[in-house]
């Protein structure tokens, strides 16, 4: 029988990696070596694999009889990836610090015409798959094939040459185990969220996926709802982050909230509220250790200067932001302001051994606190490395 | 073992009952349904020796006394109206549970009482965690009728099991059964040649297969596994997936035409659709099977498992365009590879020696 496998990472096949532009190959993952000695274990999620599965003979006969069942099983496979490729894989996909460094060296040369034609090979099982649905998606719809072949190639482009994004202290990003990043947000859409992601699968040797929790606006919504799934997100809120740091994952998280997105452009880096608080409680249950995250540049891309709060009602938003451009300028106000971005992510705070201390109030707001104030402070300290915001 | 089983008009009830009987622990099944069962189900229960009661919902005290039954299985919650219209159906769904666990509580003998609860009881929304576990609460009333009545029903039940500590209770939340033999709207939804989606939504999916779903209510029946289990099979389907193996083709609707669309399809008799089915496909439902599994000792089929035999028993591997096929896909994958290392070798290459087939 075959049992398609769960976990995120083994869902993109060595086809799929394979798409990766052949210039990665050349790049330099500058500031990102491994963390050395974090071999954090990684849960299952699923209970123990020795329980047996409820077969009866008649189930066998009929998979054995049917032909159709051969690519199931060779999916499987594929799916899983044999461990070989897998080590090659993880050698190349390093991530890089991408920035005025220029264009990759090589890229042009490397692809000749048989990796061309191999090219077409792989967009074509790509498309195969999607059309006869044999992909696999999690528990929470992350559709990790769709991400890393449409999703991130397209981020890339704003977060390479558009953003300039340049990543520091990325080895603080354990290679695997759960982790619970904890950022900044601003910059009216979430933008900052999608380098964010980008930064992480890029930044980490085995291109982990980070999981973001958003508002329930953005599961009310059809469309953005369904990308906001497939690209590996899930509401906010504790039983959702605590299973999805339980299974070993990257978790993401802005307690600013729309408090943060929202505000006004002359409160720019100015950390907002933390609410709650929920974020601790998860981390201390876990045990998850929280890398505090710091983004500088998303407060420039749609400044806000005002917000038409009778319109907001009426749409069901948090705000109807005003930017120099928006809505004046119709579509043209949707263009982001081309800012420089500069992503730290900050030394760990292990939370394991706190686990009761969870729903302790005091405990809570003190560990919100120290992250609170890492945030602030290294904001600041980006900032004088980044005098104009369009460098 | 002296089993009562509800509902045995119905597919499941009568399935249940037939396994029940040719259980070697099970002295006797007693079968209870406000109508006869129709013809072919009637015959699996003679032939099980199984005998039935019909009558209105009280008469389940009769049944409960006559056979020293210690066992009650609960299978008479119907989900979609029958021919009386909603209000029939609430009033089997509610008062057959209230009379039921009425009888139950003034009968000393019996034991054991399971009932057959739906994964809807979670209801389905955008405020809702991505996976439910047996504890989550739904955040927002559901407006579906039978989900209605499945937190209800399961309110009753609660309410039993606090007046009769000493009785086993068992709640298995049934996911949306898929399988060969399974003849739901869902089932019915999946067959139709081209499928009317929700524009923009692509709800994530999960099904249990018919036989498993059997197999784990003989399990609840016949061993004792107090508490409230949801029963699926592991993993995730999102709809357009689900449509594509099936080979079928999605239409999305925007979601304020899909009232007109359940009534189209009332119309048609295709099914009926009601509010829970509707928000299942523009919010899907999730469900953690970590308890069942850890408590019944085995896994049931995965939803893809389930879903792939549910489409090759019902043969939808035709689907209505056959270009859509996956060998027809495949075939046309592999005439354009043939074709670009033609061109290949027009142009004056030397044929490599490994080439990539077909990438999986």
């Amino acid at each position: 029988m075959t049992r398609p496998r769960k976990t995120t990472a083994a869902a993109d096949g060595p086809a799929v990696r394979r798409r990766r532009p052949a210039a990665t190959t050349s790049r330099r993952p500058s500031g990102a070596d491994p963390a050395s000695g974090v071999n954090g274990h990684r849960p299952r999620s699923t209970a123990a694999t020795t329980v047996p599965t409820i077969t009866s003979a008649s189930v066998e006969d009929t998979s054995a009889s049917v032909e159709d069942t051969s690519p199931a099983i060779e999916e499987t496979r594929a799916a899983t990836g044999d461990p070989a490729s897998k080590a090659g894989e993880s050698a190349r996909v390093n991530g890089r610090r991408p920035g005025p460094a220029g264009p990759p060296a090589g890229a042009a040369g490397a692809a000749g015409p048989d990796d061309w034609e191999e090219r077409v090979a792989d967009l074509l099982a790509f498309l195969r798959r999607r059309l006869t649905g044999r992909y696999e998606v999690d528990e929470f719809g992350f559709d990790p094939e769709l991400t890393e072949t449409v999703f991130y190639p397209l981020l890339r482009l704003l977060y390479r040459h558009y953003f300039r994004v340049e990543v520091f202290g990325a080895h603080h990003l354990p290679a695997e185990g759960p982790v619970l990043l904890v950022a900044n947000h601003s910059g009216t859409v979430p933008v900052d969220a999608l380098m964010l992601s980008v930064a992480v699968h890029d930044e980490t040797p085995t291109g982990r996926h980070m999981r973001l929790l958003g508002a329930d606006l953005v599961f009310r919504i059809p469309v953005l709802s369904e990308f906001a799934r497939k690209s590996g997100s899930t509401l906010a809120c504790n039983p959702d982050a605590e299973r999805l740091l339980n299974a070993g994952e990257v978790v993401g998280v802005f307690p600013e909230g729309f408090k943060g997105i929202g505000k006004h452009y002359r409160d720019r880096y100015k950390l907002q509220r933390f609410g709650r608080g929920g974020f601790v409680s998860a981390a201390l249950r876990t045990g998850a250790p929280i890398v505090p995250v710091s983004i500088v540049g998303a407060e420039e891309i749609y400044p806000i200067i005002g917000s038409i709060s009778p319109l907001a009602k009426v749409l069901g938003l948090p705000y109807f932001p005003v930017t120099p451009l928006f809505p004046w300028f119709g579509p043209l106000g949707l263009l982001p302001l081309p800012s420089k971005w500069l992503i730290e992510f900050s030394e760990p705070i292990p939370t394991t051994g706190q686990a009761d201390d969870a729903d302790d109030p005091v405990v809570v707001f003190n560990v919100a606190d120290q992250v609170r104030e890492t945030i602030q402070q290294t904001l600041y300290a980006l900032l004088e490395r980044r005098p104009d915001p369009f460098s | 073992m002296r089993v009562l089983v509800t509902g045995v008009g119905r597919y499941l009830g009568a399935h249940l009952a037939a396994r029940l009987a040719a259980h070697p622990w099970v002295e006797q099944v007693t079968g209870f349904d406000s109508a006869a069962p129709p013809s072919p189900l009637r015959e699996m229960l003679d032939e099980h020796q199984v005998s039935v009661v019909t009558g209105e919902a009280r008469d389940v005290a009769v049944a409960l006394a006559r056979g020293g039954v210690d066992t009650v299985a609960h299978m008479g919650i119907i989900s979609t109206p029958g021919p009386g219209g909603r209000a029939a159906m609430k009033e089997q769904n509610i008062i057959g549970t209230m009379q039921l666990l009425a009888a139950c509580q003034v009968t000393p003998g019996v034991h054991k009482v399971v009932v057959r609860s739906s994964t809807a009881a979670y209801g389905a929304s955008f405020r809702d965690p991505g996976v439910f576990t047996e504890a989550t609460p739904p955040s927002l009333a559901p407006r579906g009728g039978f989900a209605k009545d499945v937190i209800e029903i399961e309110g009753y039940v609660r309410g039993f099991a606090r007046r009769r500590p000493d009785v086993v209770t068992t709640v298995m939340r049934l996911a949306p059964m898929v399988g060969p033999q399974a003849d739901t709207t869902l089932t019915r939804y999946f067959s139709l040649p081209v499928v009317p989606t929700v524009l923009g939504r692509d709800p994530r999916l999960q099904f249990i297969h018919l036989d498993d779903a059997l197999e784990l209510l003989v399990r609840a029946v016949v061993e004792n596994h107090r508490g409230t289990y949801n029963v699926a099979g592991e993993g995730v389907l999102v709809l357009s997936q689900a449509i594509r193996r099936a080979g079928r083709v999605a239409v999305p609707i925007i979601e304020p035409g899909l009232g007109a669309l359940a009534a189209l399809v009332r119309t048609l008799r295709l099914g009926e659709f009601s509010h829970d089915q509707l928000d299942l496909l523009v919010h899907g439902r999730v469900v953690d099977t970590r308890a069942l599994v850890e408590e019944f000792g085995v896994r049931p089929r995965s939803t893809a498992e389930a879903f792939e035999d549910f489409v090759r028993g019902r043969g939808l591997h035709r689907p209505s365009f056959a270009a859509l096929r996956p060998d027809a896909v495949e075939a046309a994958e592999r005439t354009i590879i043939e074709g670009i290392r033609r061109l290949g070798e027009r142009v004056g290459r030397p044929p490599r020696q490994s080439r990539v087939e077909v990438n999986r």
